[in-house]
């Protein structure tokens, strides 16, 4: 509000604004005394594991938190009564369960860094293991093999699952006939195959009856199994936040079903249909099952999905887990570092590009 | 779905009004002076009943949304048993005002506020204050009606003590208690035990007013109660006001300006000029209808503008 | 739900939370009344492009049937010779074994799953139930007791640990959880040993199903938690501050209002957890010690697994063998099958009634 002086209301005076308060947030004197209260269910925690035959992180860490609730229920009791205390007794549960769940995404990712980081060299990505032998020193061979197998499969995989799922989610959206229910219904059924199954399955569809050979194409086929189901639900809710206006729009103006879905529709969800692309990618990256079972997992690099053996990210780290040299388990977790980078990056991306998407 | 399923069980005296009410609204083309007339001819309400609290009181009050100030400066002493409107056109700031009396303000995540509030003497905002203490003292009926669905009537009524883990000797004879001052007892004591979801809208809310009377408030505020409902549903809700005004603290967010000068005692005119919303008159209903003081109130409710 | 029938009276007949619909006449009863026109049949005959669409676009959704219905008739085809001759046995019996002459010629066998049905259950049991409390708890703390910033990178957080590989946990549950879980099994032997479900014959807790359970527990979290926590996002706000507005702290109004509310989505996630749980392969068969009897001691080292039993004899089957893993391949999926069935219902049907 600008107060006009040049020309001042008989009614008004200058007044003088106070400045904003919020009185209802927590204070600094409530901020040391949650402080405290905390240091003292650790100290009580401490004392505890420190006076009995308990010993070890979990009893404290499970003392910790009973002693915080604790404590926190009789702070908010004396203060206010035994509603406020269960009610600060349930926000320190709430915030346990929180950490508890988030604890092993810490764990995993320094284990993964710390064990993964002295497997780093510089031929890593550019060597394969044709030459080298599992004990071989870390330096020698690399993952080449691995990453351009894993990136055909994903590719072909891709190449099959990207229409199909694509297909299904426009039919659930936009044709909307009598089959959409059921359908909803078997696109969630499928996401619940287990991976093993569809490797089983490939298995008996094609390799005993027709190819009688392990090859990438075999598990290009069982991973698109794998990630029709997460293009297609990511597809169609994407594809529901389209307005309906936009399509009434579209088909006002004369336009086909058809010409509207190509050149509306899927236009204006474009950013979110690549956003599903990548959540199917990353959904398959590092499935291991089907792999272990179709591709046979060769050591050097082949870029021919329909003959011979082709190695793969998850393959290359089980081998290595599974050989159990030192050289072996180290190679195993530098593998599991790049797939976790892996997956990271095709996280981040898929995170950019639905933040983008049509409102 | 109007006027909703047993018209016998209107006594002959709301018969009566909703027959004036009705003529009232047939001539509402001529609104000042019927509206004016209707703030005069309202009858009085009875004195001497026990009343809960000795009123609200707000001291210079503002309130912001991030750097956006919104309400400025409002200062208005609510009587304990008295009614008081807060009308205005949009945006001017009344829900906003009428949240901060009972701290709902602050679940916006941006808001803030500045003065006072004295709930029977004391400020609300002061540290150390329970929130959920003054928000059982200050019950708040909404725009729409939002009755738990997944509890039943005689649940819903009881929702607050339930809320507040209160004690309550006898239930049956609370719910009975509320649901006659809602007004709603003759429609729905046989089926107490069915779910509030399947209550017409006005029953819905004359459901969430028992409800909030079931924690005996001192102070009832009301955001638009009637803006969601038909005229049959209005009227019963407002013979609800006049009668719980004998034992408290009424104050209610009104778009029709009608409502205003039937339920009211006193009436609070806010307007915002682009800038943050300002009361720009409070006073007798009475007066503020027929002999406003100031021009734009003057306009909004002669129907210039607004 | 938002009930929008006073607005469309028939607009929306499946809305049956809408008890208002059994107040208004039946549509049967309109088209009785006399003098009503009967309405016209309205008739589009699609364009040859839109109709060859609608078949395209059909057919491809009609995918997601094709390839389950093909995954049962392949598996069970390939299963079939083991299903007849072992019969019932084969989902009773525990013994999982050919016995070979010097030649290599299969002299007897015999296949039952029952360890491994049993082991399978227990192991997603174990985990469904580790996980269900932390993943309501942190749901609960997303939606209602963080926002802005933080809970943004919280819920991203959680969001990426769903995207992790599983032989990412495999492995991380081998070298990290493994050492420390068997620790907090003899633990909870030690103190909780005298209720039947922490009592073990033999102390062994290497490898148990308990282990297996944490491992998938760890694995499934994020993806219950997130379910839970995209319906407990979206309680109705009037209904939060009917709550608040009646005097209602925190916990009271999650109690009274967003339970209630998420309590379906809270048992479809946990379902869906159930259902990744039971199919996980390589995050079980890294921590499981296969054993084929049936052991109901989750503590004990000695557990099976329908999927780890697959990998683990495949490398090594004659085709007879591979046909026996063929039927336990459908066992499997018949079961994943079932669960999320009985998931789709449930939520369903308490979606009906909590809003």
């Amino acid at each position: 509000m600008s107060i006009e002086t040049d020309n001042p209301l008989p009614s008004k005076e200058k007044k003088i604004t106070p400045q904003p308060q919020t009185p209802w947030k927590t204070s600094g004197t409530e901020r040391a005394s949650s402080l405290i209260f905390i240091l003292a269910a650790a100290a009580a925690s401490y004392m505890t594991v420190a006076l009995t035959p308990m010993k070890g992180i979990l009893p404290l860490t499970l003392l910790f938190f009973i002693f915080a609730a604790l404590f926190s229920f009789i702070r908010g009791n004396r203060s206010r009564g035994i509603v406020a205390g269960q009610d600060s007794a349930a926000g320190v549960v709430m915030a346990i369960g929180m950490f508890v769940a988030l604890l092993p995404i810490a764990s995993i990712l320094y284990t993964t860094v710390s064990k993964g980081l002295p497997g780093l060299h510089r031929g890593l990505l550019f060597n394969d293991m044709s030459a080298a032998t599992p004990t071989d020193p870390i330096t020698e061979g690399g993952l080449s093999h691995a990453i351009v197998g894993t990136f055909v499969m994903v590719m072909i995989s891709l190449a099959i699952a990207l229409p199909l799922g694509l297909l299904t989610a426009i039919y659930i959206t936009e044709i909307r006939g009598r089959f959409t229910r059921p359908i909803r219904f078997l696109v969630q059924a499928m996401s619940g195959v287990p991976s093993i199954v569809a490797g089983l399955f490939i298995l008996s569809a094609f390799v005993y009856p027709i190819t009688k050979t392990f090859s990438g194409l075999m598990g290009s086929l069982a991973l698109s199994i794998l990630m029709i189901p997460t293009i297609a639900r990511t597809a169609e809710e994407v594809l529901r936040l389209i307005p309906e206006d936009l399509r009434e729009a579209g088909l006002a103006l004369g336009g086909t079903q058809w010409r509207t879905v190509a050149m509306v529709v899927v236009p204006a969800a474009r950013s979110g249909l690549v956003t599903a692309v990548i959540l199917g990618i990353a959904r398959v990256a590092g499935e291991t099952a089907p792999i272990l079972l179709l591709t046979g997992g060769g050591d050097q690099i082949n870029i021919n999905p329909v003959e011979g053996a082709m190695g793969s990210l998850p393959f290359y780290i089980w081998k290595s887990f599974f050989f159990g040299s030192e050289e072996a388990v180290a190679r195993g977790w530098a593998g599991l570092l790049v797939l976790l980078t892996l997956v990271l990056i095709l996280f981040a991306t898929a995170r950019f590009f639905s933040t983008r998407k049509v409102r | 779905m109007t006027m909703s399923t047993t018209p016998e069980s209107l006594s002959a005296k709301q018969k009566e009004l909703e027959k004036k009410m009705t003529e009232e609204r047939s001539q509402s083309h001529t609104a000042p002076a019927s509206l004016a007339s209707v703030a005069q001819t309202k009858v009085s309400r009875p004195a001497g009943a026990k009343r809960l609290g000795t009123g609200l009181e707000a001291r210079g009050v503002h309130a912001w949304f991030g750097k956006n100030h919104v309400l400025s400066d409002i200062s208005v002493d609510f009587a304990s048993g008295t009614v008081t409107a807060l009308i205005g056109p949009s945006g001017c700031g009344k829900s906003t005002f009428i949240r901060t009396l009972n701290r709902m303000h602050e679940f916006i995540p941006t808001a803030a506020m500045a003065g006072e509030v004295l709930l029977d003497g004391k400020d609300i905002y002061a540290p150390g204050t329970d929130v959920t203490k003054i928000r059982l003292k200050v019950g708040m009926v909404f725009q729409k009606p939002n009755p738990f669905p997944s509890m039943t009537i005689g649940e819903n009524v009881l929702a607050g003590l339930r809320l507040a883990q209160l004690k309550s000797t006898n239930k049956d004879d609370l719910v009975e208690e509320c649901l006659i001052r809602a007004g709603l007892w003759n429609e729905v004591k046989d089926r107490l035990d069915e779910h509030g979801g399947a209550l017409s809208g006005g029953q819905q809310q004359r459901l969430c007013i028992a409800r909030s009377l079931a924690v005996s408030p001192h102070v009832l505020l009301m955001d638009e109660p009637c803006s969601a409902l038909d005229p049959g549903s209005t009227l019963r809700i407002e013979e609800t006001i006049s009668e719980l005004a004998e034992s408290m603290t009424i104050i209610i967010v009104t778009h029709n300006m009608q409502q205003a000068a039937r339920v009211s005692d006193y009436t609070a005119f806010f307007l915002s000029d682009g800038g943050p919303g300002e009361m720009v008159e409070y006073g007798k209903t009475s007066e503020i209808f027929s002999n406003p003081k100031d021009k734009r109130t003057e306009n909004y409710v002669t129907g210039r503008f607004g | 739900m938002i009930c929008s029938s006073s607005v469309h009276p028939f607009a929306t007949p499946d809305c049956d939370s809408c008890p208002k619909m059994r107040l208004m006449p039946a549509p049967q009863a309109l088209a009785d009344a006399p003098n009503l026109p009967k309405p016209r049949v309205i008739t589009t005959e699609p364009r040859l492009s839109d109709k060859v669409f609608r078949a395209v676009v059909t057919a491809g959704g009609l995918s997601s049937l094709v390839i389950l219905g093909l995954i049962a008739v392949f598996l069970a085809y390939q299963g079939f010779e083991i299903l007849v001759t072992e019969g019932l046995d084969f989902f009773t019996s525990s013994k999982w074994e050919v016995i070979t002459d010097e030649y290599g010629d299969v002299v007897s066998y015999e296949f039952g799953l029952a360890a491994m049905l049993v082991g399978t259950m227990l192991c997603a049991l174990v985990a469904v139930f580790v996980a269900i409390p932390v993943s309501v708890a942190s749901a609960l703390f997303l939606s209602f007791y963080v926002r802005g910033k933080l809970k943004a990178i919280l819920i991203g957080s959680v969001d990426l640990m769903a995207a992790f590989p599983s032989i990412l946990f495999g492995f991380w549950g081998f070298f990290v959880l493994m050492p420390r879980a068997e620790y907090w099994a003899m633990l909870i032997n030690k103190y909780l040993g005298w209720i039947p479900l922490f009592a073990v014959d033999e102390r062994v807790f290497t490898r148990s199903p308990f282990l297996a359970g944490l491992v998938l527990a760890v694995m499934i979290i994020p993806i219950t938690t997130s379910v839970a926590r995209e319906v407990f996002d979206q309680t109705p706000l009037d209904r939060v501050q009917a709550a608040y507005a009646l005097g209602a702290t925190k916990w009271a109004m999650i109690k009274a209002v967003a339970l209630p509310y998420g309590r379906g989505g809270v048992v479809g996630g946990a379902m869906l957890g159930l259902g990744r749980a039971m199919g996980e392969t390589v995050a079980v068969y890294t921590v499981l010690n296969i054993v084929y009897d049936i052991n109901w001691q989750i503590l004990f080292g000695a557990g099976g697994n329908i999927a780890s039993l697959i990998l683990l004899k495949f490398g090594e089957a004659r085709p007879l063998e591979v046909q026996a893993l063929m039927a336990a391949g459908l066992a499997l999926f018949l079961l994943t099958l079932l669960v999320n069935f009985i998931a789709d219902f449930i939520v369903k049907k308490s979606g009906k009634k909590g809003r």
